[in-house]
């Protein structure tokens, strides 16, 4: 009794902090409304002296389908039970409540929060133990993913955004929360791209580009913002600072399926770069269930290729040893099943472990400062010398 | 050259060579001094058939620093008139070195050592009071040991010693004489005064005192040492050990040159008769295989017999078989005084006894004991600050740590580091240049620092239920607990290291012959027979700890599982709550429910893996003794009376 009497102390004043009500747009209606569920069905469960759980759907290779009909990755039907009353799991189902608590307030509010800003609001000491709820943001953000599939909510839905990372610049005009942003007029920063790119917070104003260029990391990007690879050939130049936040997936989506802008990638030649492509192309495989929203199937692989080391007469010294990691992810993405049945993938995995190394998009750039944005690039669009 | 050349006397050669006989320093010749008396006054009371009640007294004598007085008496039925100059003033002189038979002394040179080495040190004679019945008057005497002759020399009463006659008149001479005396029926008193050192901790008369009591269940001591200080450690049976009986020497026991003395000084007229007589489990049958082996006729002359004779029957007792020798001359504890003694002295939770079935060693019988108690604090966690302060001073230890680890039973070096920690004190800090301030904290540290953890096994070794404290190392009982693997019982053990945790472990051997390493009798010598005896005893005992370790582990978990439960059960119901707007406390109590009715579940029917099982009792067969920590805390807390429950001990 002691316990309860402690712990009514410690949330009694989190209950008098009442959120005040804003207006709700119909997604956080139903998103609302799937909190609650998840909510009753812990107090049923209670009443009838079951053991509370919630079913997560599996977020796993195991449990992702690629469809080759839609060229995307699925998520498959399996779910994993957690449950409140097993050891390993009781915290986690704790956890998982928390963040649904925390989701629910946001909406209430009409707010939105970090990912990071939500780990600072929901942790806290556990009453009568030295023990955290959270003890780190890692701990936090592999449940706000398992909120986001058990809800089948999206993260914007639940208020919630991620670091910002990326940036665009091209020729387009973009309205962001009613401000006008003209692409072509943002000097050597870029546009930075948010983490929630929905038509009702952004929409396209305008636009001339005839394509998208979307660079592995911020140094490329900035070399070909630079030499104005953008206004020279016409399109929009983006990067998402190595594996794109989803506001950069969503962002290129847009582009692609609203704008018709076919989008080509260039990309590290190592099995990380590889693994980026892939996500673009087919979606991640742990958020499978969003494939639809992020993935583009016609997006190309420009470069860089293995065999660049060759055909462009690099020098020795841009040569980095391939780790025994390295090796083995290159195996594990050629078995992937979307890259498994295409014979110039197959080879060009086959030639990255053959050759030992791996490559830099920065190994173009140290042959000659332009050599990327001024030979390479335009050459390899120009032949329409890519991988699909 | 040869007009240098004499004999030397034996009390000659120890005077110089008192290190032998454990007066190496003058810490050791107290100890040695208390030992050797308080030996002798158990073993005289036990023969005669008498609970045995001793009385020690150490006193500081006012005449220099490190002058001692040492007072040991005894209920035993007292000595008579004529033996008692040679007992107390003649090296070499006893009853015990001619025969086979277990008991305390046995090379008969303890007592009249320490008396010659008191006086050597201050001058000053040995003084007896003996006193044989009620009504028979008492002897009073004060005896030197004449070095050169090894022959007493009574010194009062003009050479005859002092009667003093019972009852009212002897009271009154008592005093006269300046005799100190606790009024009995009879006993023995022997006084001695030395040049000595008192210092606690390990190696002290306090610890030898309180380990003779672990290992002697029937004997009640009364101890007062130089700071009056009492202690009194109650019998805690009322029944004497089995008087062992003595037996002859088995064939396999003895050497050639053994062999070839007793064959010349043997009254038998043949060589059959000879070897059927003067050993055990020798039958005529025997012999005369015996005979045959030896190619010597079994009715050869025993005077006949030559060098060459007996090597051959030498060797040919080594190639016959021969049954053990009867076992029934040793006297064991007992596991169930085991257990007593070791619960009413040392503190803890889990006790087990185990005494093996009676071994011979190269042809002596003997008898292996082990007592385990887990759970124990450390005797730092116990010491009074007035105390401390006093080890402290007394310490020849160099720096604190090392005070610490050599002090202190069970307490390791890594223990005395984390002790130290805590006292925020330097390592290598003299103890006795402590401010008030740092002893303080040093207290403090060593009642709150958890030392389980860096904690070794305590050792206590026996031989006939005599403690043994030193040379530890050399010791095959501490080598066989070493090389035993404990980490089976749940213990944590480094290879070849004493296992960690909070564990006394008491191994006795019982023996006709015990063999030491040396004339100090501090170390056994390790033969494989008792080697493979001790290891099964320490196995047997081990496991019980081991079953009773897991069930405790277990419990343990199963605590943890319900807790860890308990612990998020709040937050789950604060959050749902905060979604749905339900009612908080009334879910909160039912998620309760259901979590009792989980754990209570697992209690009973899931093991680690989730699987149900059938649990059974715990069942660890007798000899065991188990106490609940919680009532053993009370008990402590409770302030204890004098002498009459458990043993009152001032430091704790």
């Amino acid at each position: 009794m002691a316990k309860k009497k402690a712990s009514r102390r410690k949330l009694s004043p989190v209950t008098q902090r009442a959120p005040m009500k804003a207006k709700l747009t119909p997604r956080d209606k139903r998103t609302l409304s799937q909190l609650t569920g998840l909510a009753d069905g812990v107090v049923v469960a209670a009443r009838q002296r079951r053991d509370p759980h919630v079913d997560i759907p599996a977020r796993a290779l195991s449990n992702v389908r690629y469809s080759p009909r839609k060229r995307i990755i699925e998520m498959g039907k399996r779910t994993t039970r957690r449950k409140l009353f097993d050891l390993a799991q009781a915290k986690a189902f704790m956890q998982t409540m928390l963040v649904a608590r925390g989701v629910k307030d946001l909406i209430d509010q009409g707010k939105s929060n970090s990912i990071r800003g939500l780990f600072y609001t929901l942790r806290g000491k556990i009453a009568d133990t030295n023990e955290h709820t959270f003890d780190q943001q890692s701990d936090c953000d592999p449940i706000i993913e398992d909120v986001e599939v058990t809800l089948a909510s999206l993260r914007e839905e639940m208020h919630l955004f991620a670091d910002p990372k990326g940036a665009m610049v091209g020729n387009i005009v973009v309205t962001d929360s009613g401000d006008d942003i003209d692409c072509s007029r943002m000097g050597s920063g870029g546009y930075a791209i948010p983490s929630i790119v929905e038509p009702d917070i952004m929409q396209f104003k305008q636009c001339n580009a005839r394509f998208v260029l979307h660079v592995e990391k911020g140094t490329v990007w900035q070399r070909f913002n630079e030499d104005k690879f953008w206004r020279k050939h016409n399109c929009i130049l983006t990067h998402g600072g190595g594996q794109p936040p989803r506001g950069v997936r969503r962002l290129l989506h847009r582009l692609h399926h609203e704008l018709k802008l076919p989008v080509y990638c260039l990309l590290d030649n190592d099995p990380w770069g590889y693994y980026i492509y892939s996500v673009i192309k087919q979606g991640s495989i742990n958020l499978a269930f969003e494939s639809t929203r992020m993935a583009i199937p016609d997006a190309r692989f420009l470069g860089i290729r293995s065999i660049d080391f060759e055909r462009c007469g690099l020098s020795d010294s841009v040569k980095i040893d391939l780790n025994d990691t390295d090796r083995k992810r290159a195996r594990q993405i050629a078995s992937y099943p979307w890259f498994a049945h295409k014979k110039p993938w197959q080879r060009e995995i086959k030639k990255l472990l053959d050759n030992g190394f791996k490559l830099e998009v920065e190994a173009l750039i140290s042959k000659d400062i332009s050599y990327v944005t001024e030979e390479y690039t335009p050459a390899r669009l120009k032949n329409k010398d890519w991988l699909d | 050259m040869a007009a240098s050349q004499r004999d030397i006397s034996v009390s000659e050669f120890f005077a110089k060579n008192r290190h032998l006989l454990g007066f190496d320093n003058p810490r050791k010749a107290l100890l040695t001094t208390v030992k050797e008396a308080v030996d002798n006054a158990i073993d005289a009371c036990e023969e005669a058939g008498i609970l045995p009640e001793i009385w020690i007294h150490i006193q500081r004598n006012g005449q220099g620093p490190n002058r001692y007085k040492v007072g040991v008496q005894d209920n035993g039925p007292g000595i008579l008139k004529k033996q008692i100059p040679l007992i107390f003033g003649k090296l070499l002189y006893g009853s015990k070195f001619h025969r086979l038979r277990m008991s305390r002394g046995q090379q008969g040179i303890g007592i009249s050592a320490a008396g010659m080495y008191g006086l050597l040190t201050t001058g000053k004679p040995v003084t007896i009071m003996s006193k044989v019945s009620v009504r028979k008057p008492a002897h009073y005497y004060e005896i030197q040991i004449d070095t050169k002759h090894n022959r007493p020399e009574i010194v009062n009463g003009r050479g005859e010693g002092v009667v003093v006659s019972p009852g009212a008149a002897g009271a009154k001479a008592i005093e006269k004489h300046g005799i100190e005396w606790i009024d009995a029926n009879h006993g023995t008193r022997v006084t001695i005064e030395l040049e000595a050192k008192y210092q606690r901790g390990r190696g002290s008369v306090d610890e030898y005192l309180e380990q003779t009591a672990i290992a002697n269940p029937h004997v009640a001591i009364h101890y007062e040492d130089p700071d009056g200080n009492q202690r009194h450690y109650p019998a805690v049976t009322d029944t004497l050990p089995p008087e062992p009986r003595e037996i002859k020497p088995h064939p396999y026991g003895i050497e050639l040159g053994m062999l070839v003395g007793m064959l010349k000084n043997t009254k038998e007229p043949t060589i059959t008769q000879f070897l059927t007589r003067s050993f055990s489990r020798v039958s005529p049958a025997v012999a005369r295989r015996i005979c045959e082996g030896a190619g010597v006729s079994p009715r050869a002359r025993t005077k006949k017999i030559g060098r060459h004779e007996a090597d051959l029957v030498y060797q040919a007792i080594q190639k016959t078989k021969i049954s053990n020798p009867s076992t029934d001359c040793i006297a064991p504890i007992g596991e169930e005084l085991i257990l007593k003694g070791l619960h009413q002295i040392v503190p803890g939770e889990f006790y087990a006894a185990a005494t093996r079935p009676p071994a011979v060693y190269r042809g002596n019988p003997f008898q292996i004991e082990v007592g385990l108690a887990y759970g124990g604090g450390s005797t730092a966690h116990r010491v009074s600050r007035e105390a401390l302060v006093e080890m402290l001073e007394q310490s020849d230890a160099r720096t604190l740590r090392q005070f610490l680890a050599t002090t202190f039973d069970g307490l390791g070096t890594e223990a005395a580091d984390r002790i130290l920690k805590e006292a925020r004190a330097k390592t290598r800090i003299s103890p006795g240049k402590l401010r008030e301030k740092d002893v303080n904290r040093l207290h403090e540290a060593m009642r709150n620092v958890n030392i389980h953890d860096g904690q070794t096994m305590n050792v206590l070794r026996y031989a006939n239920r005599v403690p043994l404290q030193f040379q530890a190392g050399g010791c095959t009982i501490t080598q066989t607990v070493m090389t035993t693997n404990w980490r089976a019982y749940g213990l944590s053990q480094s290879r070849g290291q004493l296992p960690r945790g909070p564990v006394t472990v008491m191994v006795h051997m019982a023996s006709v012959w015990v063999p030491f390493t040396s004339e100090s009798k501090e170390a056994v010598a390790g033969y494989p027979e008792i080697q493979k005896e001790l290891r099964l005893a320490l196995q047997s005992v081990g496991r019980k700890l081991g079953m009773y370790l897991r069930r405790r582990r277990k419990v343990k978990h199963e605590g943890e599982r319900r807790n860890t439960f308990l612990r998020y059960l709040g937050e789950v119901a604060g959050a749902v709550h905060r979604i749905n707007g339900s009612d908080r406390d009334e879910l909160y109590a039912q998620l309760l429910l259901v979590a009792k009715k989980k754990t209570s579940e697992a209690d009973v029917k899931l093991d680690d893996r989730g699987r149900p099982v059938d649990e059974p009792e715990l069942d660890l067969g007798k000899n065991v003794l188990i106490v609940d920590p919680e009532e053993r805390a009370r008990q402590v807390a409770l302030p204890q009376g004098g002498g009459e429950e458990g043993a009152t001990d001032e430091r704790r």
